[in-house]
């Protein structure tokens, strides 16, 4: 079976977010991008489908500065083909990317028919759209999100399960091909040494493929980006370890909760 | 012994004394069987190890060979930590050593000069005399070192002799005939022994030279035998008899010898020949996928003849932090579970491309993950070994190997991710790390733009746990009031990766060393001061040519601190109250043997230095190192390191302060505190925070 | 814009969500800034009976169909899709629950029309609707302007209250055609609930809840110790539950439970969006995280920029000093 992973970078939320001068976009100087953290684990079930079902993965993802350390990853993680998009620009909102995207794969050799699509159900910087949706809907087929369990049970059926709130989980059934956004994969994303990502920069390659269309226009208009105005931030309390914890104590007595 | 001075030509003493023709041909005949035994179960072993990894690193340098011969006969490794074991080794050795030598005198001048050149044998007259003497010496030495050895084995019965099994490798089913085989090892010598002796004195009995005296024990012994009513006819009669018995023992032993630990008598020499100079040197990477060793049959040649070096003495064991808390580990029990293994699967095929699933794979089938996991990598047990058998370079080739595979747990899989991402082990930001400084009353250099005579390399903890930085801090105030010309990299600092190559991932090392290497040809310094162990290492020894051209001094706090202290650029205006105790990191101490610096430091404060049993090489690991301090806690663990290591500490009488120089030691030991619950009894400090405090400086210490 | 303000009803499992109630209060405040019609959106199997709740709508538009069951995004959203090609609605709002996901992420791209996702409001201005959203795990807002006929917004749940929402008023019913339903490519098969827990935490009154700061499951017997003298019970945002500290029955957040209690201690919890619109109506929040700039400090009550492993050993100490006292 073939499998195709869409993937994308994220900003990387452990560093201080800054607002460039624009005042609309955030500042890509001191930005670090990352995989999108259900991405990794849309591959990572998607490599592990490979292994059940002896099936091929093919990745994908939009151009971006260290993408391609992600790519050559995945290449080391088990990949079967990486491909790169390339002449999108960097301000792209996730929907016209996504459109980008599948207005591009379908073209290229050797890719399609795929059985399955994976990519993460959701991302951060999600603003005006989600990839799993805009993808499925251009190459029209089904959809279903927020996927934790896949098994393949034939070449055109797959078993999902799928989170709700409160710890319940449905059971799906799909007809494949489909897009599938991935929570969750099976098992946390497997680690790749270094030496191997080494070992696969040497002698793997990521193709390049130019966007096949022009970027839809977005409708949506940022007119301003800053750090949330919070009404009512948390009283902090400062001091030593007892100081914390005696304060702490005062605060729940005076609710009656000691 | 007067009246025996006339008969001077006559000072000897019959071989084969009263024995038939056919029982002495025999015996030359099974004693050539008896070698012929010893030399195939020899060559059957030695082809094991030859059937093992090439290895440059396999061949003796010659220089070392002095040295290893030095350690050999001194037995020096056996008396240090443990004189009972150390004296009676040192008897026994020197016994068999002694009678070895005398047999081969014996065989030399009867089997081959009195045959050839009669005129050339020796073994009569003075030198005779002087030979039974020392021959006997040898004798009662044997016995006695023999005894004692029975003793603590059978009366005293140690914890390193106990096997205390804690895993269900098959290993542990044969521990009974492990056992049985130590104790046929003593009772074949001592029998042989004895029986001796006694031989020696029937003869005597029999014969009643006049001049045996020398052979005090055996003439001590005849005395017994005659008060005992056995007649010079008798002791005639039994000689023969007992001869027979006495020869068949020492050939049995001699048969036993290549295939019981009876072979280190031979295989340690080897030993201690190839042990590293460096302690500590980080094993090569291998031919191979991951680097490290994915099969037995990648030891290399040295490494397979250094198991069976092993004699199950257990000193590893119980210097291992790792055996002592109750993990998985016990470096004993890793040899031993080796042996096992080459035994049964060496030499064996070279597994075929596509085949390899059928062959056992070492981390994982032969020896359990969990041992290799519970490694602190503090050296202990190599440094603690008599026979120079190294136990780390082998777990840490398994560690690459289970990286390569994928197969560590999700903690060290966020740990290697975090320190490629952010070039720290604490998923922090890297433009956090100067944070510390800010707090200071003063600026520090950036080495990145201005000329430094010491670039300070402060290391991940000490810039980001909130505990150590306070630590960082102190350091600083110090440096800055000796009049220290001193910089930091500020956000071009990275992990120095030492860690990261110690839980098996050698790439990311690379990375890491390749980076910093980067960082540090931009800036400008003459020399390296670290505050971090690690870091020391790292910088010091992994680093090959730091700067390019052939090594820059890279310093530890304790040594600055020392000089700074005898330059006098510091001075101690209030004298340090109060006993304290120091605790030697491992990287500091067994891996840059760098032991004294910190004492004298801590003495010239007027510190009334009190030492943990445990000091100097013996110290005992905190716990944190070979990526521990990264990992989950194992289960059934009784006892962690630190919270032992504190114990050791406060049991010393009025101690109050234990001293650190590491900040993963002092992180480790105060989480020890609180859950051995002595905090009240005992105060972790940094060295650096004593310093400032002798130095009369009032300020509060932050941490 | 011209055309209705028009809140999908969120039905699940034959009830209506208290979200729903949230967007009908924020959906009536912007459709009387603009002074058109609210309808409310209803899709079901047999539900009609819930539409009367549904009062502070001036209409309900029901559509009922067996394939409509349950929500499954791939036909709601093409129901959906369908009447709003139609009507042409000027806004749709949408809750950001699991239930309503894979709705959400079609209806825009079924229709045409542009997304605001993750809004924490949305108001009306000059020239029309400005959503504020808050991007990146929350560390960034946005104001945004959708252009087009019709808008979605993404409604992040716990942005306003639910009293505004609810009323005694029944409104309007009316049926709508569900159209044609296609073969069906996507087939709910069942639910699985959760194993019942020793302990449901939607009813505790305090919570002692750890996130990836608790560090390891080692750990996980201080804030046990800390929840037995407090008399409440220990749970946990997404992380413990992943990493195999609590089971999923103490998750709080998007995927886990909503909590209510009167005590909350976030320790080691950083405050992602999805955590917090499980617990932010708690009476009393107390957060502790190393990070200063942490997102659980602006909904906490009080907060300490400290490591629980440190803080919360002296607070065992001290509440264990006032219960002896």
């Amino acid at each position: 079976m073939k499998i195709l992973v869409l993937l994308k970078m994220v900003p990387d939320v452990v560093e201080e977010l800054e607002v460039a001068g624009d005042g609309v976009s955030l500042d890509r100087g001191f930005l670090r991008l990352i995989i999108n953290e259900r991405d990794e684990n849309a591959l990572e079930q998607a490599l592990i489908l490979k292994e059940r079902h002896q099936g091929t993965v093919v990745v994908a993802a939009p151009e971006a500065p260290e993408v391609d350390d992600v790519l050559y990853t995945a290449l080391a993680r088990g990949a079967d083909r990486v491909l790169k998009v390339t002449g999108l620009d960097e301000e792209l909102g996730s929907r016209a990317s996504a459109g980008l995207l599948a207005a591009t794969l379908p073209a290229v050799p050797d890719l399609f028919p795929v059985d399955l699509v994976l990519t993460g159900c959701q991302a951060i910087d999600d603003l005006d759209g989600l990839a799993g949706p805009v993808v499925a809907e251009h190459l029209g087929i089904p959809y279903l999100g927020i996927v934790t369990g896949l098994a393949v049970a034939s070449s055109n059926i797959a078993h999902l399960s799928r989170e709700y709130s409160g710890g319940v989980r449905g059971r799906f059934e799909v007809d494949l091909p489909a897009v599938v956004g991935i929570q969750g994969a099976e098992k946390p994303p497997r680690y790749v040494p270094i030496a191997k990502v080494r070992a696969a920069m040497a002698s793997g390659r990521i193709e390049s493929i130019p966007a096949g269309a022009a970027a839809e226009a977005s409708l949506l208009d940022v007119v301003e980006m800053r750090r949330p105005v919070v009404a009512e931030r948390a009283e902090m309390i400062t001091g030593d370890a007892d100081q914390i914890a005696a304060r702490i104590c005062e605060i729940l007595d005076g609710r009656g909760l000691l | 012994m007067r009246a025996a001075v006339s008969q001077v030509e006559q000072f000897s003493r019959p071989v084969f004394y009263s024995l038939p023709l056919w029982l002495t041909i025999t015996f030359y005949v099974v004693s050539a069987l008896t070698l012929v035994v010893f030399f195939v179960s020899a060559t059957r072993k030695v082809r094991r190890y030859r059937s093992g990894r090439q290895d440059p690193a396999d061949r003796p340098a010659w220089r070392r060979l002095p040295g290893a011969l030095l350690g050999v006969f001194s037995n020096r490794g056996i008396l240090r930590n443990n004189w009972y074991a150390g004296v009676a080794h040192l008897a026994v050795f020197w016994g068999f050593v002694g009678l070895f030598v005398a047999t081969l005198l014996v065989l030399v001048d009867n089997d081959i000069l009195h045959p050839l050149i009669p005129a050339w044998t020796f073994m009569k007259g003075d030198f005779y005399l002087v030979f039974s003497w020392l021959a006997d010496l040898a004798g009662v030495l044997l016995i006695v070192g023999l005894l004692m050895f029975m003793f603590r084995r059978a009366v005293l019965r140690p914890r390193e002799l106990r096997p205390e099994p804690r895993s269900d490798t098959e290993f542990y089913l044969r521990f009974p005939i492990v056992r049985l085989e130590d104790w046929a090892f003593l009772l074949l010598l001592f029998v042989a022994g004895i029986g001796g002796f006694l031989l020696e004195a029937l003869r005597i009995r029999a014969t009643q030279p006049s001049f045996e005296g020398v052979s005090f024990a055996g003439w001590l012994l005849s005395g017994w035998l005659g008060d005992a009513g056995v007649g010079s006819g008798g002791a005639d009669a039994a000689f023969a008899y007992l001869w027979v018995f006495h020869a068949l023992s020492a050939m049995v032993l001699i048969a036993f010898i290549p295939s019981s630990k009876a072979w280190h008598m031979l295989a340690g020499w080897y030993s201690l020949a190839v042990k590293p100079a460096l302690p500590g040197e980080f094993p090569k990477a291998i031919p191979s996928e991951s680097g490290g060793y994915a099969r037995l049959q990648d030891l290399s040649r040295g490494e397979l003849a250094n198991l069976d070096a092993c004699i199950r003495c257990g000193r590893c064991h119980q210097a291992c932090p790792a055996a002592e808390g109750g993990y998985p580990l016990s470096p004993r029990d890793l040899i031993l579970a080796l042996q096992v293994g080459a035994k049964r699967l060496l030499p064996g095929p070279r597994p075929a491309p596509g085949t390899a699933a059928a062959v056992p794979v070492l981390a994982g089938d032969i020896i359990p993950t969990s041992w290799v996991w519970s490694c602190t990598t503090c050296l202990a047990c190599d440094e603690v070994c008599p026979l120079g058998i190294q136990h780390l370079p082998l777990i840490l080739q398994m560690r690459r190997d289970l990286v390569a595979r994928g197969e560590i747990g999700d903690k060290l899989q966020d740990t290697l991710t975090s320190v490629m991402r952010y070039g720290n082990s604490l998923s922090q930001s890297p433009r956090n790390r100067a944070r510390w400084v800010k707090e200071l009353p003063f600026e520090i250099k950036d080495a990145r733009k201005e000329p430094v005579e010491y670039l300070w390399y402060v290391g991940d903890y000490a810039s980001f746990d909130p505990r150590a930085q306070g630590v960082t801090r102190a350091a600083a105030r110090v440096f800055h009031a000796a009049g220290l010309d001193f910089g930091i990299l500020y956000e071009a600092e990275l992990s120095t990766g030492t860690d990261v190559r110690r839980i098996g991932e050698e790439g990311l090392f690379e990375m890491q060393r390749d980076k910093v290497l980067q960082a540090l040809g931009k800036a400008q310094f003459r020399k390296i001061l670290t505050t971090d162990p690690h870091s020391y290492q790292a910088l010091r020894r992994e680093y090959g040519g730091l700067n390019g051209d052939g090594g820059v001094p890279v310093l530890h706090h304790t040594e600055v601190l020392e000089a700074l202290l005898t330059d006098g650029a510091l001075t101690v205006e209030a004298p340090l109250a109060g006993r304290l105790t120091y605790h030697d990191p491992c990287y500091l101490g067994r891996y840059g043997r760098v032991f004294e610096p910190p004492r004298r430091v801590l003495r010239a404060l007027g510190a009334d230095l009190a030492e943990m049993p445990r000091n100097r090489e013996m110290a005992f690991c905190c716990g944190a190192g070979g990526g521990r301090i990264f990992m989950d806690e194992m289960p059934g663990v009784k006892e962690r390191p630190a919270e032992g290591r504190v114990r050791e500490a406060a049991a010393l009488t009025g101690v109050v302060t234990l001293v650190v120089a590491c900040p993963k030691d002092l992180v480790m030991f105060q989480d020890a505190l609180k859950t051995t619950g002595l905090e009240g009894a005992l105060a972790v400090r940094d060295i650096v925070e004593l310093v400032e405090e002798a130095m009369g400086r009032t300020q509060r210490s932050d941490t | 814009m011209a055309g209705a303000v028009w809140v999908l009803a969120e039905q699940w499992r034959g009830a209506l969500s208290d979200v729903t109630y949230e967007l009908l209060s924020l959906g009536r405040q912007i459709a009387d800034g603009l002074g058109v019609p609210l309808e409310a959106v209803l899709l079901g199997s047999g539900v009609d009976g819930l539409a009367a709740s549904l009062g502070v709508a001036d209409g309900v538009l029901y559509a009922e169909d067996p394939s409509l069951a349950e929500p499954v995004g791939e036909h709601g959203s093409r129901v959906v899709a369908a009447l709003a090609a139609e009507a042409k609605p000027g806004a749709i709002l949408v809750p950001i629950t699991n239930v309503s996901w894979d709705l959400l992420g079609l209806l825009p791209v079924r229709l045409g029309a542009v997304l605001a996702n993750f809004c924490s409001d949305v108001q009306v201005v000059e020239g029309g609707l400005e959503a504020r959203c808050l991007v990146f795990g929350g560390k960034m807002e946005v104001r945004v302007v959708p252009r087009g006929e019709t808008a979605v917004f993404g409604v992040l749940p716990g942005s306003r209250g639910a009293d505004g929402g609810r009323s005694t008023r029944v409104p309007e019913v009316r049926r709508v055609a569900a159209g044609a339903a296609p073969a069906g490519r996507v087939r709910l098969v069942g639910y699985e609930d959760p194993e019942a827990g020793d302990v449901d935490i939607t009813q505790q009154d305090i919570l002692v809840s750890v996130g990836r700061g608790l560090q390891g499951e080692a750990n996980l017997d201080l804030a046990e110790e800390l929840a037995e003298l407090l008399g409440g019970a220990v749970a946990g945002s997404r992380p413990a539950i992943d990493m195999g500290w609590l089971p999923v029955t103490r998750q709080v957040g998007k995927s886990g439970m909503q909590v209510k209690p009167r005590l909350y201690l976030a320790l080691g919890i950083s405050g992602a969006p999805e955590h917090v619109e499980g617990m932010k109506d708690s009476a009393l929040i107390i957060a502790v995280n190393t990070d200063p700039g942490a997102p659980i400090f602006n909904v906490a009550h009080y907060g300490a920029a400290e490591d629980l492993l440190e803080i919360v050993p002296a607070l065992i100490d001290k509440v264990k000093e006032r219960k002896g006292a």
